[in-house]
């Protein structure tokens, strides 16, 4: 039976528990509206892109000159995964999820006989695969020092993943990033980026009475490692707002936790409070019958 | 004849302007052009340059560094990687720019391996810098 004492500290330290995590929240909270403009502000360039790159990509890409990046090495035996998580934790499953849908799909890869490489995009994803596929690494992306991510950063990790594959490092890249449905929900999500897909029904019908200047192929070669960056800008931004709404999530759910505990600590509290003035009574009363 | 098209200029980060004008002046790769209602559709890349758009209730100019410009029959689409409003514009950035641009072409001439990209980073920079003149900062 702990003391009074014991049980008075013990309620103190929660209830100072709970005031971070609800100042947590309440910061992620407001992160989360940040992050989810951002999101809202990137999305009518990244439409736009996929529509004309989509076009192009029809016309395009099924000649035998297409560039690599959207027609593939013609391999698929070497795979980059581009696993991007957070560089905090105590949001959830947040980063778990991301690095646990990784963890399965280079398994698979690995059953299948294909070579991985792991590229990773925050602290997190890396503390968590690096015990496991330590040899697979390749490169990390510190974003720790980003305040806010910007279109910059997303340009840098593209530079990296490009220079990589015109070194023939790899045949395929996917990116691991979570999808931001609301605040309960994330999906963490595999997307491949290079060769490109895009998708079909974005395609602009018209493309055949286009000028293009210069040409079709020049110009898709120009536009696909734009591409690239613009999907991992995506994938940031995505992230950001999913990052902040599990954090808002896992804050909530802390602090409510910690309300129940201090209520249930207080009852026990005053019940041995009581219970210690019953027995001082108790000792008073029957030493005085004693008399 | 339509008076007006709708312009749209977007950056990845955000959309910096969609309004109705009557002409847009673009950077193109290949040479500068006005895109006015009823334009063939057209698609063509940037170069870095100015974006002058002339609309009913005055004209702006924009900063563009590079990415692609697309006229349908609709309108005016611009999808620029860097977008900055003219007036936000100052020495320093520009000076900024540039450097960026220096900075390209000497890791692009340091590896011999790519011939095109040491053009395109030359051509880049002096595109920078006679932007600069262009601007009289």
């Amino acid at each position: 039976m702990p003391s009074l004492k014991d049980l008075k500290n013990r309620i103190s330290s929660v209830k100072n528990t709970r005031k971070i995590t609800k100042a947590m929240q309440m910061v992620a909270a407001a992160k989360l509206r940040r992050a989810q403009e951002a999101a809202e502000d990137a999305r009518p360039y990244a439409e736009r892109f996929n529509a004309v790159m989509a076009g192009l990509a029809a016309s395009v890409g099924q000649s035998d000159t297409a560039p690599k990046l959207l027609a593939g090495t013609g391999s698929d035996q070497v795979q980059l995964l581009v696993v991007m998580t957070a560089e905090r934790g105590l949001c959830g499953g947040f980063n778990a999820n991301i690095a646990k849908l990784a963890r399965q799909k280079v398994l698979g890869l690995q059953a299948a006989g294909k070579t991985v490489k792991i590229l990773t995009v925050g602290k997190k994803g890396r503390d968590v695969l690096k015990r496991e596929f330590k040899d697979l690494f390749v490169g990390h992306v510190d974003l720790t020092e980003v305040k806010r991510v910007g279109y910059v950063d997303a340009q840098g990790i593209a530079k990296d993943i490009l220079a990589r594959f015109d070194a023939g490092e790899f045949d395929v890249a996917t990116i691991f990033y979570s999808k931001f449905q609301n605040v309960v929900t994330q999906i963490p999500t595999a997307q491949q980026i290079i060769p490109a897909e895009f998708d079909a029904e974005g395609a602009e019908a018209t493309s055949g009475v286009v000028d293009y200047e210069p040409s079709e192929e020049a110009i898709l070669a120009d536009l696909l490692p734009r591409g690239v960056a613009t999907q991992i800008f995506a994938g940031l931004l995505e992230n950001g707002a999913s990052e902040q709404g599990a954090r808002m999530s896992a804050m909530d759910n802390a602090t409510r936790n910690a309300g129940e505990m201090i209520d249930k600590l207080t009852i026990e509290y005053n019940r041995s409070r009581q219970a210690v003035i019953t027995n001082e009574l108790i000792e008073i009363i029957s030493g005085a019958e004693a008399l | 004849m339509a008076d007006t098209m709708q312009f749209d200029l977007v950056s990845p980060e955000r959309s910096l302007a969609s309004l109705q004008a009557r002409a847009v002046q673009i950077p193109g790769s290949e040479g500068d052009m006005t895109a006015m209602p009823l334009h063939a559709p057209t698609l063509t890349t940037l170069r870095p340059g100015i974006l002058k758009v002339e609309a009913p209730e005055g004209t702006t100019e924009y900063l563009v560094t590079g990415g692609f410009a697309q006229i349908t029959a609709e309108g005016l689409s611009v999808l620029a990687e860097r977008a900055i409003p003219m007036d936000e514009m100052t020495r320093a950035h520009l000076d900024e720019l540039i450097e960026e641009a220096r900075a390209m072409y000497k890791t692009a001439k340091d590896d011999e391996s790519a011939h095109g990209l040491v053009e395109d980073a030359a051509k880049l920079l002096a595109d920078m810098e006679a932007l600069g003149t262009h601007m009289s900062l």
